[in-house]
């Protein structure tokens, strides 16, 4: 897979304060990146170069192999978090008037404004101005007209924020069917629920400097940490201290239809799973056994810690 | 990708389609001119008013100097003591009682004249009874020391210095006013203007940052297109509302009198006073031709290109510190600190220019001032008028461009920097600090 955008040493500093440290990263053509950090570590102005917003100190951007160019900017929808339109604008004028702006011709912008506007069922609000709009409706212009262009790149802080459920699936659904339709998509956020949902790669930053990235699985993997969680209903109720001698052992919380017990139980490297199954095997009923996969919250915390 | 057509024409239609700036446009010039027909209606109202002030003439050498006019009626008293004509004159309600006492001779007539009255008189009434009785005093103390009038009268002669350069142009004094209104005009105009659509620039640049648009925006374009085209858009505005308060106010000023009948040439502000003066009250006829003359006598070419140049560039380098102030604060009342330091050098510069050029247009002063760029688009623009030596116009527009081009690569810096700074007010140790980043 060849990659849409690669990020080459990129450093980055105000002043005294350094915002990114020869931070890397590699976005794969048609993948969902997750962008990911605590706050203030330095994705925003990350993404700021991305967008040729802010001009890096050193290193340098590709976007289809190409160094960044001013002409680039057509290619790349972005939706900042700190967001918002003219208040005083009407939807439909502003729409066209910020689709020009990314070099689309004014007609070619009317005719796909009607056509997302109808889309979202949000078409008799072409006469309003923003400042009639709640602002989960102004969230929506806000997302058609950084997709409007049909951009190869798409940029998006926070895209959920301000939306209510039923929105925020709408919005989920749009993303993923730009995706589909050839779109590559990096994706900042602190929602790691949503990470897990639509995420396949990520990068973290944290303190300035890229402290993980990869394929999400890939990660997981790395993560892994050979634990398992049983439920069993034991032949003796000497079992539990035995289990506890043999391995690492916590307790579990999960729901069963009996009063089993419930157990996470870590391996070490040289067991494996067919080992303690079978050794489970032969002291009760078991009724549940799976891996523990380590989520993106469990990482994020995890390696945010150990930096 | 040029976008800046674009950006002007949406900086362009918005201002001028917002609610406030029409109302604006409409109003400000009927109220201008209803405020100036209140004013003018009443001081003629109170000239209107007619009144009588009584004299008392126990000299006798006052009896022919008081002719009633149209404002006051004089009520010659005879035969009466002073403070019977005191009682008689509050009871009729009269403005005051002049009274002149027996005057042996006209060497202390200093002490003689008195005037009484319920109120303190207006100065205008008190110099004007003054004119009438020195003239008349003087007449007659002439006419006892045995000089005659008729010589003095004939013996007297006018002088009116013809004034002409050494390339041979004439001018007169009247070349002189009719040259300060010219560049008083000009400098004022690019004054009022730079304080105006300069705060609506600054306004509509924390308008983009307060709605957070910018980061929208500026993913398009690059910050200096942005600011150019928001400070290019708003001039337009501005220009469209200005040239539409001059033919309103025009016309509305011919239709305000032609139906209140009130002559608004008779209105006379210091500055055309000092045009009658220097013009000695020639008649009618003569004046408007001798205004021609000054107006033809302008370098009229020079003085048009010359104020296109320095109005474009002193305005632009202006406006782009304002669109700077405005990206680097978050709201208008942050923006106090910042204007002193804009507003120091232009006041400045009108009033070196009102004082230093009407005084002396080619002095050590105002010319120093109409080089420096801060204060050269006021400064030059009022000396041009004078004649200004092309080589100096020349030097003033090249340090004031070099200038301007300096001040909107500085604005541009805090521009691109403050538009995505939020909820702090920078200091200038700051400020400069972005220039770096």
């Amino acid at each position: 897979m060849s990659n849409l955008l690669e990020v080459h040493q990129v450093s980055k500093n105000f002043g005294n304060f350094t915002a990114l440290n020869n931070v890397s990263i590699t976005v794969p053509k048609g993948s969902i990146f997750g962008l990911l950090g605590p706050n203030g570590a330095g994705k925003t102005t990350l993404i700021r170069v991305i967008n040729q917003i802010t001009m890096p100190d050193s290193g340098h951007v590709l976007l289809d192999g190409e160094a960044l160019k001013n002409h680039h900017v057509r290619d790349i929808g972005y939706l900042p978090e700190e967001r918002g339109l003219y208040k005083s604008m009407k939807v439909g004028e502003q729409a066209l008037y910020l689709a020009q702006l990314k070099g689309m011709q004014k007609a070619e912008a009317k005719k796909r404004l009607k056509m997302w506007f109808e889309r979202l069922e949000i078409g008799d609000w072409w006469n309003k101005k923003i400042q009639e709009l709640s602002k989960g409706m102004a969230q929506k212009i806000q997302f058609v007209v950084t997709v409007l262009h049909e951009p190869k790149l798409l940029i998006f802080d926070e895209p959920f924020s301000g939306f209510d459920p039923i929105n925020a699936n709408l919005i989920k659904d749009e993303i993923l069917r730009l995706r589909d339709n050839g779109a590559t998509v990096i994706f900042s956020t602190h929602r790691m629920e949503s990470v897990e949902e639509l995420c396949d790669h990520i990068a973290l930053i944290h303190k300035s400097n890229k402290v993980l990235d990869g394929n999400l699985m890939d990660i997981k993997r790395q993560f892994k940490t050979n634990t398992f969680q049983i439920g069993i209903n034991p032949n003796n109720s000497g079992l539990e201290q035995e289990l506890a001698s043999k391995f690492s052992v916590t307790p579990a919380e999960f729901k069963t239809l009996g009063d089993d017990l419930k157990l996470n139980i870590k391996l070490s490297d040289n067991e494996s799973a067919n080992d303690l199954l079978s050794y489970l095997n032969n002291q009760g009923q078991i009724s549940h056994f799976v891996e523990v996969i380590p989520s993106a919250n469990d990482i994020f915390i995890q390696t945010v810690k150990n930096n | 990708m040029n976008h800046l057509p674009l950006i002007i024409q949406r900086e362009y239609l918005t201002k001028v389609k917002n609610k406030s700036f029409l109302i604006m446009t409409v109003l400000s010039p009927l109220i201008m001119i209803a405020l100036i027909t209140v004013v003018m209606y009443l001081s003629q109202m109170n000239n209107n008013k007619q009144r009588t002030i009584s004299v008392l003439d126990d000299s006798g050498f006052l009896t022919e100097a008081f002719i009633d006019t149209e404002n006051t009626k004089y009520n010659v008293l005879t035969g009466l003591t002073l403070d019977n004509a005191k009682k008689l004159v509050e009871e009729q309600g009269n403005y005051g009682l002049l009274h002149v006492n027996k005057i042996q001779n006209f060497d202390n007539v200093g002490s003689a004249v008195q005037f009484y009255s319920e109120e303190s008189p207006s100065l205008s009434v008190i110099s004007s009874l003054e004119n009438k009785i020195e003239k008349e005093l003087t007449n007659q103390n002439m006419a006892q020391k045995g000089i005659d009038l008729a010589t003095i009268k004939a013996s007297k002669i006018s002088i009116d210095i013809a004034q002409e350069n050494f390339t041979g142009v004439k001018s007169s004094k009247i070349d002189s006013v009719v040259k300060l209104a010219f560049g008083g005009a000009a400098g004022y105009l690019l004054f009022m203007f730079i304080i105006i659509y300069g705060n609506m620039i600054m306004r509509s640049v924390i308008e983009e940052k307060t709605s957070r648009i910018i980061e929208v925006i500026i993913s398009s374009v690059k910050p200096i297109q942005l600011m150019l085209g928001k400070i290019i858009g708003t001039s337009l505005a501005g220009i469209t509302q200005f040239v539409i308060w001059i033919i309103l106010g025009g016309v509305l000023l011919t239709v305000v009198s032609a139906i209140f009948g009130i002559d608004f040439a008779q209105a006379q502000t210091p500055q055309q006073e000092l045009m009658l003066q220097a013009m000695d009250n020639p008649g009618t006829g003569e004046k408007v031709q001798s205004l021609f003359t000054a107006f033809y006598n302008l370098p009229l070419a020079n003085l048009v290109i010359a104020f296109l140049l320095f109005f474009i560039s002193g305005y632009l380098l202006y406006a782009s510190l304002y669109a700077a102030i405005g990206a680097a604060v978050d709201n208008e009342t942050d923006t106090q600190q910042f204007m002193l330091p804009i507003l120091m050098p232009l006041i400045l510069a009108v009033y070196v220019g009102m004082f230093t050029v009407i005084e002396d247009p080619h002095g050590t002063v105002s010319t120093i001032f109409s080089f420096i760029p801060f204060t050269s688009p006021v400064v030059m623009l009022m000396r041009i008028p004078f004649g200004v030596p092309i080589w100096q116009q020349i030097v003033s527009l090249l340090l004031l461009i070099g200038t301007f081009m300096g001040t909107v690569w500085f604005a541009a810096k805090i521009y691109r920097v403050g538009i995505l700074m939020y909820g702090k007010k920078p200091t200038y140790k700051e400020l400069l600090k972005w220039i770096r980043y």
